[in-house]
């Protein structure tokens, strides 16, 4: 199978690792190769954060370059917009419709754009918004966008809904488990 | 079973496996994760040392004894830790040694982007550079072979993407090696007498290690189908890139052993190729050599010394077609890293930029600080710079600048080596003040514990270097301690400080929000009907305040109820939920 490549971006803190780390549990359990990069350090302090996520029969480059990306999920709003020209040409963009004004925006000197995911569907991007942030509320805790934006992710992929259900359950506290899976049920079905 | 492992974490597997006994290091981006995940293993010896000179001496003592040791640092902790190992090059080892050293191309949280390889190649030590995981882990092995076999430490080469990236790994068993110690005089006590007779030995040995490099299988070559008709010689990270835009094309030469580099291989390989390109991120290490031992290569004049590659770059090199996308140029705002919403270096920050004071910086999260809208650094050099150059500063620019001048310091860079910039301004007495913003923990690198914070690798109780006290007896009577959160507090004692005509420290002292004892409290609410929109509260820089419909907001979910913004607003808008 050709590498698929996958980016989940979003602002330092949100909880992109989580999201990966199902990912990269889920794809070796169902016997691919994989990649899973991201860069520690400076940009986690509320900065712009990216992670690719590769799989596929055989992968070398930990990073996805532009017009690779099957899927870019993001976390936030301008975020999906970033790193648009990493999108495949046919790729979706699944976003969450979250907005977190960054420091220039917050000291005014620009403007946050609101109407940009219009603005990126216009010209012809498959986008999948989604509200992310009332979903996991609704499963039980804010905290839980990343999940259902996986859920929202499964829809697309061939792999048993079980078999997600699965690494869920590997990967998270046992504690966490249940509002994981409504999470992640919440965001399939949304 | 097979498993995702980060390349630093399976670097510390590899050492794990090889029996390594103790390591030491201290932490940087992108190096941090080796030791904190050979720290969970309970059947060896793990620590954070002050700084890399430190660490690295400590891990030469360990194999001294007879105990397998390594030690971790980042590109530029090598150079604090440059002086042992020039000498250690010399001495040799009795237990293997490992010296793991990651580089940061494209500075993702880096001051510079200097080529470890140098170094190797300087100090005469032969460096491993994995390019996934895999290797990481498997290469350690190798390398404390090495060690033992050659009789010297091993540099194994990190850079971010294979420190940072998951990949599959298949783990083995734990080996323990023991050495016996004999005292040694000629070989461990390096007087001009007996390292005269040590270099020479040196010498033989990089010519043995450059043998080895011929047929070892570090270095392979993998065949081409006959499409291209040429071959590239890379190694690490571009070993990835290269094979992604080429797959089994081309033919390539795979260097796993940047030094030394082999020589015969390199000629036979160029022979059978005929065009040869060589593709390394940074300095024209392995060009240079190529060239050196009469091998036309292409290198620099096509490949950038800036930066990190990737498959874009390379396939654009070679005039490619680029990847078909989507092709939509969105203009959005920038995203800069910024101090969290509470952090207690941004009251300190405010003040200082409040009374224009000149701030020279240091390295670590309040690096931050110079960002807009505080924008209150003047200088970010080195760990430790700040305090040694405000001495220098001062002694330049005397009354002209001793009043209106201060350092920023955190606890951690201060224990790595701001503490002999204070011993200066103590010993040849510049009016100099000294910041010390103590949030009891080295923060950017993700919240490892120091000397200052009564705690060890693992957790448990440690010793702990009083800040105070250690300040006062290198010569400093004037220490004040002030809480950031208290801008009246800290805007009177800097004041004061600086009228001083001595030196002096001033402790800001308050823990990083982030860690997990501080109980953030409720978040405050802006009332609209007492806000009038004068916008101070939006000089104060904090990620949770935002200006909307003429009003200040806060975001609820970032805001951790510290308060500092009540404080600044003077219609006292900023009210506490419940309220």
């Amino acid at each position: 199978m050709a590498t698929k490549n996958i980016m989940i971006v979003g602002v330092g803190g949100q909880g992109s690792l989580l999201a990966s780390k199902l990912l990269g549990r889920l794809l070796v359990d169902e016997g691919y190769d994989v990649k899973v990069s991201e860069v520690h350090g400076m940009s986690q302090r509320g900065g712009s954060v990216v992670t690719y996520v590769k799989f596929g029969d055989k992968v070398y480059s930990p990073v996805i370059e532009e017009g690779e990306a099957d899927f870019i999920v993001s976390f936030e709003k301008i975020e999906a917009a970033r790193y648009i020209r990493n999108l495949k040409k046919g790729g979706t963009v699944i976003v969450n419709t979250q907005q977190i004004d960054p420091m220039p925006v917050i000291i005014g000197s620009t403007s946050y754009p609101a109407a940009i995911l219009d603005e990126i569907t216009e010209k012809g991007v498959h986008v999948d918004a989604i509200d992310a942030l009332s979903l996991a509320s609704e499963a039980g805790s804010a905290k839980a966008c990343n999940i259902v934006l996986m859920g929202r992710l499964a829809k697309y992929f061939d792999i048993p809904y079980e078999k997600w259900e699965e690494a869920i359950q590997k990967i998270v506290k046992p504690n966490f488990i249940e509002i994981n899976k409504k999470a992640f049920a919440l965001g399939y079905q949304n | 079973m097979k498993e995702l492992m980060i390349g630093n974490a399976a670097l510390a597997r590899g050492i794990y496996e090889a029996g390594c006994a103790v390591i030491s290091s201290y932490p940087g981006t992108p190096s941090t994760e080796i030791t904190e995940e050979f720290a969970k293993f309970s059947d060896a010896y793990c620590e954070w040392a002050p700084n890399e000179k430190v660490a690295m001496e400590a891990a030469f003592g360990a194999s001294l004894r007879g105990k397998r040791s390594a030690c971790c640092m980042k590109h530029v902790g090598l150079n604090v830790a440059a002086d042992p190992l020039f000498t250690m090059s010399y001495t040799g080892v009795n237990a293997g040694m490992v010296i793991c050293v990651a580089d940061d191309p494209g500075m993702h949280s880096s001051q510079n982007e200097q080529d470890s390889r140098h170094y190797a190649i300087a100090s005469k030590v032969p460096m491993l550079e994995p390019a996934d995981s895999q290797e990481a882990l498997d290469f350690a092995k190798i390398a404390f072979a090495l060690s033992e076999q050659f009789d010297t430490p091993v540099f194994i080469k990190m850079c971010t993407r294979v420190a940072h990236s998951q990949s599959i790994v298949e783990k083995g068993e734990r080996t323990e090696v023991t050495k016996e110690y004999v005292k040694n005089p000629q070989k461990y006590i390096m007087a001009p007498a007996n390292a005269i007779r040590r270099h020479p030995l040196v010498e033989e040995r990089t010519k043995k290690l450059t043998e080895y490099a011929e047929t070892s299988p570090l270095n392979r070559v993998e065949e081409g189908d006959g499409t291209y008709d040429f071959g590239i010689i890379t190694s690490s990270t571009s070993y990835q890139y290269v094979k992604e835009v080429f797959g089994d094309k081309v033919s390539v030469l795979k260097l796993g052993m940047v030094n030394p580099l082999p020589v015969q291989l390199i000629k036979d390989f160029a022979a059978k190729a005929g065009k040869v390109y060589v593709i390394e991120e940074l300095d024209p290490i392995i060009e240079t050599h190529c060239k050196v031992n009469g091998v036309d290569v292409i290198g620099k004049e096509k490949f950038s010394l800036l930066g990190e590659y990737s498959q874009k770059t390379i396939a654009a090199a070679f005039d490619l077609p680029a990847k078909e996308s989507v092709g939509t140029d969105t203009a959005v705002p920038v995203r800069p890293p910024m101090m969290c919403a509470g952090c207690p270096h941004r009251g300190m920050y405010y003040v200082l930029a409040k009374n224009k004071i000149t701030v020279l910086g240091d390295i670590g999260c309040y690096t931050l600080g110079s960002m807009p809208p505080l924008n209150a650094l003047d200088m970010t050099l080195c760990m430790g710079a700040s305090v040694s150059g405000l001495h220098g500063y001062n002694k330049a620019g005397g009354s002209e600048t001793e009043n209106k001048t201060v350092c920023v310091i955190g606890d951690s860079t201060f224990m790595h080596s701001g503490v002999t910039g204070l011993i200066n301004i103590a010993y040849n007495q510049s009016n100099s003040t000294v910041i010390i913003l103590d949030n009891s923990i080295t923060g950017m690198t993700g919240h490892q514990q120091n000397p200052t914070t009564g705690y060890n690798i693992k957790g448990d109780p440690a010793g702990k270097v009083n800040l105070e006290a250690l300040c006062h007896s290198i010569g400093i009577s004037s220490v004040r301690v002030v809480d950031p959160y208290n801008l009246e507090e800290c805007e009177r004692v800097v004041k004061e400080e600086l009228a001083k005509n001595e030196p002096s420290v001033i402790i800001s002292r308050r823990p990083c929000v982030l860690l997990k004892y501080v109980k953030p409290k409720k978040p405050l609410k802006v009332n609209t009907e007492k806000c009038r929109g004068c916008k101070r509260c939006m000089k104060f820089g904090c990620p949770a305040i935002s200006f909307r419909d003429g009003h200040a907001v806060v975001d609820n979910t970032l805001c951790i109820g510290c308060g500092v913004c009540a404080g600044l607003c003077p219609f006292d808008a900023f009210e506490s939920e419940g309220e």
